[in-house]
């Protein structure tokens, strides 16, 4: 079954709009997918609102800008979402630094199937 | 997810989506299907493919053609493509006599269910406010120039009707199948500022 594109997402300013290829979004590692894919059906099931999130995501961007940042487009989707989960209290700071202390030492190593 | 160890540390930003994802999975808030699933949609069911395909289909199937045609909403709907949120869809051919763009001058219509996400010049003030004044010379600006026996018609979009151009199929494409057809497709002439491009001979 298709999906259409939410309302919001599809209209966010020019420049904070997700990066495309003749119209297709463009993930270029898997983590940018998931981490597009958790913002949208966070939002879906009503967690947060986004403009909340557009907010956060228009600073981000800017801020990184103005200080010669070369992150990526998703490595700002990535910061805003750790501090919108962070704001909202869905996570704590503690328990997201444990659990990716865990990753990083592959003691944990799940993977995306993609 | 597989048990295999990475050899090589992984990069900092896949950590940190993957300690997230596994958190908040522990949390009730999704399921890691959830995710697959939106991934999925926004990767590949939402987007210009799904129009390119119906262009194919209209492109070897004089009938359906005719069908997308008189009610594009149910031609769309046939080919298992999602609705149009209430609005009509209205499919315009474009020909060697008539060329048909697309605008919406008043905020941003644009037909998602079969195009996706609007290219952000679609949005902006001076394609909005140009293409209905001087149609030719926003086309000309697109790389796209038409004799001036060619009419030219624009159609503004609005909250109940969508527009959706019909290209004109290329010449040496007599050979391609339905698939190979829809491959040509860009989404730029579905809003009708290119012509689909004859396919690159190959060696």
């Amino acid at each position: 079954m298709n999906e259409t594109p939410d309302n919001q997402i599809a209209n966010m300013a020019e420049d904070i709009a997700l990066p495309r290829k003749n119209g297709e979004l463009v993930f270029e590692a898997p983590w940018e997918g998931r981490v597009f894919g958790m913002t949208v059906a966070l939002n879906e099931s009503g967690e947060y609102e986004w403009s909340e999130f557009v907010r956060m995501l228009a600073a981000e961007i800017s801020a990184a800008d103005q200080s010669d940042d070369s992150s990526t487009y998703y490595e700002r989707w990535l910061e805003s979402l750790e501090k919108l989960l962070l704001d909202e209290g869905m996570l704590e700071a503690k328990e997201l630094e444990a659990r990716a202390a865990e990753y990083a030492s592959g003691e944990r190593d799940d993977d995306w199937h993609d | 997810m597989s048990g295999q160890h990475h050899g090589a540390a992984e990069p900092y930003p896949a950590i940190r989506t993957k300690a997230i994802e596994s958190l908040l999975i522990e949390k009730g808030l999704f399921t890691g299907d959830a995710i697959d699933a939106k991934v999925q949609a926004y990767e590949s069911d939402i987007g210009p493919m799904n129009g390119a395909k119906i262009v194919a289909r209209a492109w070897v199937d004089s009938d359906y053609r005719e069908r997308l045609i008189a009610n594009g909403r149910a031609a769309i709907a046939e080919m298992g493509f999602a609705d149009t949120h209430g609005a009509e869809l209205v499919v315009h051919e474009n020909t060697r006599a008539v060329h048909n763009v697309v605008v919406c001058t008043l905020c941003s219509c644009y037909p998602w269910a079969v195009l996706g996400l609007p290219p952000t010049w679609y949005k902006s003030f001076a394609y909005r406010s140009r293409v209905v004044i001087e149609p030719r010379k926003v086309l000309k600006e697109f790389g796209l120039e038409l004799d001036d026996s060619v009419e030219v018609r624009v159609w503004d979009s609005n909250s109940d009707i969508r527009y959706m151009i019909l290209p004109e199929r290329p010449g040496g494409t007599e050979g391609l199948s339905e698939d190979e057809l829809a491959e040509l497709v860009s989404r730029d002439s579905m809003i009708g500022v290119a012509k689909v491009k004859r396919p690159v001979q190959v060696g």
